[in-house]
């Protein structure tokens, strides 16, 4: 599943010692075994591999296309490689490109790659990545061409960019808050990225500091990235420290699963980090989660969403009680309940519409390595069944969302998959 | 496992059996190993059809090859032959390309590699029978285009490229109408020997 907006460490990586060519090997040999196991797990929690590295290509060699609303860019190649991937690199370099975003001959990076998260990173743990990164086996594979239109493929508008929505900086950890949040706060704001889908991106590309985790559509994918902050949406306020770790790392919980592109980024990045480090980002996140209004009522007629509600009934009872039960209470942790699921309520449908069209499997983790899934209904039903059977369990059960029509089930059926 | 590989169940049936739906293909019964090789193509985005490669984009190996020694594990009645629809001279057109190729043009018999009774070989060949028409055509079609491809050698890409539309056509039409021999499982690896190398059935 492209994700969206997340380069890569494009250029970056560089040769620790470096000053010359034979970075491939030495800094590997003489980097600490330590110092590489950090930069390997804190690789992981950037998830640099996960737009770094191509369907069937090698780890790290880049050339995974990125759609964007200003075309399509291709990932770079972080491996060692001293021609075609960033072997002659130096660890100031590599620093430079994270806290910056600037490449080493001072080029500027498109903000698919994360800096604006990345600046936060201390120069240690960018110095361990780099060390990690080093230590890859090198792969000669040449960097694609981005394929931007006009003018998007000047590279110069990067810097209106940059004056709008980057502010460069390490992390600075609130002394009046504990170590496991600030630890949290770190990983959440700098590695993680969380940011880059969680904050709602305007049409200039940019996130809003000001909007900081306030959720929105994931360009492109037409997910919709649930809001950090609101407890009606995915904030976590109300959640057990618990439940909270165990979806990060797991993929499942008791109050729901991951699903859609956060099921890449607990794939590739958040199952391999440490209980102490997920518990952290839960204790960070449950935080900045805080009571809302309830959101705007649907414009559905009210004579029609009784109609739809009625017809959602029989379709949810025909096809959906086996897994989730006929009081919408599941089987948690392997089918959620929807019953008071706050991924089902929020103002944005897109995400029910879409699980009811292509179904899914939550992410194989070693937490949960066999997930159970919900079959696609695409094919079976039609698209007011669709608009009914979610409409119904929006506002069942207690729960408060709004109804659902079925231009909006069948607009989503062309949502892109992949 | 049952209620794991539910989410197959809309359109490859409860049992693996298949559905109505034409292009949608029964999966019970099929070698664990040809199975597993679609999961991993489909997973990795190398065989594209965008609903599996959603469905599947992150799941372990691991868990894929539980499904697939599941599926193969299945026995069901295979689905009915289609009924012809195609002349007598198209289905004899048919028959000889499935049992005796043409060397003339490079077609080896479809039999050489699936099996005199077209049941396959573990772990990696699929049998040919219970497949409807729409179905056949369209892989013949895209192994011939070049959008469903199998690990190197793929030597299905190399038989597909030497075949017309034609060809395709009365293959598929012959293939098609074949009922279900009474035993319906792949033969054991190494039953026979295989005319060229396979990527996807190592020797």
């Amino acid at each position: 599943m492209a994700n969206l907006a997340r380069e890569a460490l494009p250029a970056l990586l560089a040769a620790l010692l470096g000053t010359t060519s034979q970075a491939q090997t030495a800094p590997a040999a003489r980097a600490d075994a330590g110092v590489l196991a950090k930069g390997e797990y804190l690789a992981r929690a950037g998830d640099c591999i996960a737009c770094h590295t191509a369907s069937e290509g090698k780890p790290f060699a880049g050339g995974r296309s990125m759609a964007t609303p200003f075309g399509t860019l291709f990932t770079s190649n972080v491996t060692p490689d001293p021609e075609t991937g960033i072997g002659k690199w130096t660890a100031d370099q590599f620093y430079q490109m994270m806290h910056t975003g600037r490449s080493p001959d001072g080029g500027l990076l498109y903000p698919a790659m994360p800096f604006g998260s990345y600046t936060k990173v201390t120069r240690a743990d960018s110095d361990a990545i780099f060390a990690y990164l080093m230590s890859v086996p090198p792969v000669k594979q040449a960097n694609r061409p981005h394929d931007l239109r006009f003018p998007y493929n000047n590279r110069q508008l990067i810097l209106g960019w940059r004056t709008l929505f980057f502010r460069e900086g390490e992390f600075k950890p609130d002394p009046k808050q504990s170590e496991e949040w600030n630890r949290g706060a770190y990983l959440v704001e700098g590695l993680g990225h969380c940011g880059m889908c969680h904050t709602p991106i305007n049409v200039l590309g940019g996130n809003s500091e000001s909007q900081a985790f306030q959720g929105g559509l994931i360009p492109m994918q037409n997910w919709y990235a649930p809001s950090l902050t609101s407890n009606r949406e995915a904030g976590v306020g109300d959640w057990t420290i618990e439940e909270i770790s165990d979806l990060l790392r797991t993929g499942v919980s008791r109050r729901g699963a991951v699903y859609g592109p956060m099921a890449e980024v607990t794939y590739n990045s958040l199952q391999y980090l440490t209980p102490e480090d997920t518990r952290a980002m839960a204790v960070y996140l449950k935080s900045l989660g805080q009571e809302v209004p309830p959101p705007v009522t649907s414009n559905v007629p009210t004579a029609e969403s009784s109609l739809l509600l009625s017809l959602g009934k029989t379709v949810y009872d025909a096809q959906c009680t086996s897994c989730h039960g006929a009081q919408g209470q599941g089987k948690p942790p392997h089918y959620p309940p929807l019953a008071g699921n706050q991924s089902i309520q929020m103002s944005s449908a897109v995400n029910a519409i879409r699980m009811v069209l292509n179904g899914g499997y939550p992410p194989g983790t070693h937490g949960n390595p066999r997930p159970y899934g919900m079959p696609p209904f695409a094919q079976s039903l039609s698209d007011n069944e669709v608009a009914a059977v979610v409409t119904y369990i929006r506002t069942t059960w207690g729960n408060h969302g709004a109804a659902v029509t079925a231009l909006e089930a069948n607009q989503l059926r062309s949502a892109p998959l992949d | 496992m049952a209620e794991r590989v539910l989410a197959c169940a809309p359109c490859h049936g409860a049992q693996g059996e298949g559905t109505r739906d034409p292009y949608f293909p029964h999966l019970a019964g099929k070698p664990a190993g040809y199975l597993f090789n679609q999961l991993v193509a489909f997973r990795n985005g190398r065989r594209h059809y965008p609903p599996m490669n959603y469905l599947l984009a992150y799941l372990p190996e691991a868990y894929l090859n539980e499904m697939a020694e599941y599926l193969a594990g299945l026995n069901p009645p295979l689905p009915p032959p289609a009924v012809p629809t195609a002349g007598k001279e198209v289905l004899a057109t048919g028959q000889r390309l499935v049992t005796q190729g043409d060397a003339s043009r490079n077609i080896p018999a479809c039999t050489s590699c699936h099996g005199s009774n077209l049941t396959g070989m573990e772990p990696g060949i699929p049998g040919l029978l219970g497949l409807k028409p729409n179905y056949i055509s369209a892989q013949l079609g895209a192994w011939r285009y070049g959008t469903r491809t199998a690990l190197a050698p793929d030597c299905m890409q190399v038989v597909a490229g030497h075949l017309t539309e034609v060809d395709v056509a009365a293959v598929t039409a012959w293939l098609s109408s074949r009922p279900a021999p009474e035993e319906r499982r792949s033969v054991p690896r190494g039953t026979y020997a295989l005319p060229f190398a396979c990527g996807s059935q190592p020797q």
